[in-house]
């Protein structure tokens, strides 16, 4: 389903990203896992197209979208639930849910998406009138991801969903992006939280310093020796 | 209480609120600009001067009366806002890190270019659309026969504030109500973010400078009834925005028309109580003060109570 293509790519003259590649087939969890600054959060960003590849491709369905502009993703059903939540902080929890289906189908659709959200998350629904600033971290998360189904997405992309969150909340946001997966949405899971990322994928990449360095199915690099002794400190 | 001072104050503070009214609406051309662009369009009031000639020539030449020539300038302001981001302002921000200030200074630029512009094709001569209702107003007795004390009101002065408080209404319903409204708002809070969400950022800067150059066009045909036109009267106004802008916080709408409001007052105040060459040190006063002791401006109190902390 998405295809990505030995990339490189700089922040200005510094390259962080080396001849990346890696591969998320339809239905499945692919999580990517690193250290502080491996280039994960850069890796979405390019194929969201908020940076650019200065070299390789990216393929989703089949199509190059490494030459797209980064507002045209969403239409064909590819959505980023960026690092830290960017919501809209001073909209409404409906009107950052209503930011999500602006355009085509989604838009046709936003009202029964939101009873949707809504259902998943029903803190939100008590809160829909509220500021999105000043929800809870674990609601500004729940509203990240609520955001992004609002596009109805064949895929979702979530960086760190579990950052700053306290242990029972990341389960519970570890278990609706299961859920998400299961009712048929791609996903593509970049994490810190290394044990629950493999506990849910099936293939994982272990990136280092902006080059893949290891891949697998999830439950073979759980028993990786390096990937314990780095990433989960047994 | 001595009625002719209590008069005198409430004639005052009417004068403040209708002039604010329309220093709001200027406000909230340059906030949106600055939230969405995060530029600060020292143009604004440049760009006043060439709607109220606009307005200055549609009277002159085919006696349409300012009000109705809201509806010409400031759809013709729209598309020149947008001209000015499309083919200045857009190539000058793509050139980054040079001078982080360009931006500024190319505004700057195109107000000087603007106002020099005015200057040799319409001479330096002041102007003025003499329209018959200029000193007609209506009195506080007309309505209530009995009233201890007399006021009374211009008749440009109030339908121009109508006009401003309609615009804004329908400014406050566009960007609330609508999805391009909110996608403006959205990208002014998350560029990236709103990028994500399929928002057409570069469509979204596009439409705010065109909508700002709109509003503050407008504001131009409702200043030409009330006051003198000449090529250089641009920078007072782009001030006046400045300060609103200031003192409302940097991209807020209810902040501008709140800053505005009260601008209006403080001059209408100080021009009265301390003479009319010192409206201009009001607003200084109040833009020092607005940075002293306001840092994030009505906004930051306004949200300050709504998280109430
Ligand atoms: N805007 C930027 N300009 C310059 N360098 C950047 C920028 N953003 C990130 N970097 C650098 O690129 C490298 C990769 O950053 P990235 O944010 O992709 O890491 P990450 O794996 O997501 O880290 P974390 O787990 O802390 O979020 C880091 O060395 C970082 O300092
Ligand atoms: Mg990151």
């Amino acid at each position: 389903m998405l295809e990505v293509k030995g990339i490189d790519v700089f922040y200005g003259d510094v390259q962080v990203i080396w001849d990346v590649s890696f591969r998320v087939e339809e239905a499945e969890v692919v999580t990517i896992i690193g250290a502080n600054g491996a280039g994960k959060s850069t890796i979405l960003k390019t194929i969201s197209g908020l940076l650019r590849p200065s070299r390789g491709e990216i393929f989703f369905n089949g199509e190059a979208i490494h030459r797209l502009p980064p507002y045209s993703l969403i239409d064909l059903g590819l959505v980023h639930v960026p690092e830290a939540r960017r919501l809209f902080v001073e909209m409404t929890v409906e009107e950052n849910l209503e930011m999500g289906a602006l355009r085509g189908e989604a838009k046709r659709q936003r009202e029964r998406s939101k009873e949707m959200v809504f259902e998943l998350f029903p803190r939100l629904k008590e809160r829909r009138r509220q500021i999105a600033g000043t929800l809870s971290g674990g609601e500004q998360q729940m509203l990240a991801i609520g955001r992004a189904l609002m596009s109805r997405p064949k895929m979702m992309m979530f960086d760190e969903p579990s950052l700053g969150l306290a242990p029972i909340l990341v389960a519970e946001i570890f278990n609706i992006i299961e859920r998400i997966n299961q009712e048929g949405t791609t996903v593509l899971l970049v994490e810190q939280n290394v044990k629950m990322a493999l506990s849910v994928a099936n293939r994982a990449y272990v990136l280092e310093n902006g080059r893949v360095v290891l891949e697998g199915p999830a439950q073979q690099l759980i028993d990786n020796e390096h990937v314990k002794t780095a990433y989960l400190g047994v | 209480m001595d009625p002719v001072k209590v008069e005198v104050f409430l004639q005052t503070l009417i004068a403040g609120i209708l002039l604010g009214g329309l220093y709001a609406l200027i406000g909230l051309g340059m906030t949106l600009i600055m939230g969405v662009m995060r530029i600060i369009n020292l143009a604004h009031g440049e760009l006043m001067m060439v709607a109220m000639y606009m307005a200055y020539w549609l009277f002159t030449l085919l006696h349409i009366d300012p009000y109705l020539a809201v509806f010409i300038v400031a759809p013709a302001m729209f598309f020149f806002g947008m001209a000015i981001q499309r083919f200045l302002i857009n190539p000058v921000l793509r050139v980054e890190a040079i001078l982080p200030e360009n931006q500024v200074i190319l505004t700057v630029g195109i107000g000087m270019v603007l106002s020099n512009l005015a200057t040799i094709m319409f001479t330096s001569d002041y102007r003025s659309t003499p329209v018959e209702y200029a000193s007609d107003a209506w009195y506080l007795s007309d309505l209530w026969r009995s009233s201890p004390i007399e006021l009374s009101f211009s008749v440009p002065w109030v339908v121009s504030f109508l006009f401003a408080v309609v615009i804004t209404a329908l400014l406050w319903y566009f960007l609330t109500r609508t999805d391009t409204g909110k996608s403006i708002r959205a990208t002014a809070q998350d560029r990236d973010a709103a990028l994500l969400m399929g928002v057409n950022v570069e469509r979204m800067k596009l439409l705010t400078f065109g909508l700002g150059a709109s509003l503050v066009g407008a504001a131009g045909c409702l200043f030409i009834p009330l006051y003198y036109l000449y090529p250089a009267l641009g920078g007072r106004f782009t001030l006046i925005a400045f300060v609103i802008t200031i003192l409302g916080g940097l991209g807020s709408t209810v902040g501008a028309i709140i800053g505005g409001v009260l601008l209006g007052v403080f001059e209408s105040m100080t021009a009265t109580y301390l003479g009319m060459g010192w409206a201009p040190v009001g607003r200084f006063i109040i833009f020092v003060a607005a940075l002293v002791f306001l840092p994030g401006g009505i906004a930051s109190v306004l949200r300050r109570r709504r998280l109430g902390g």
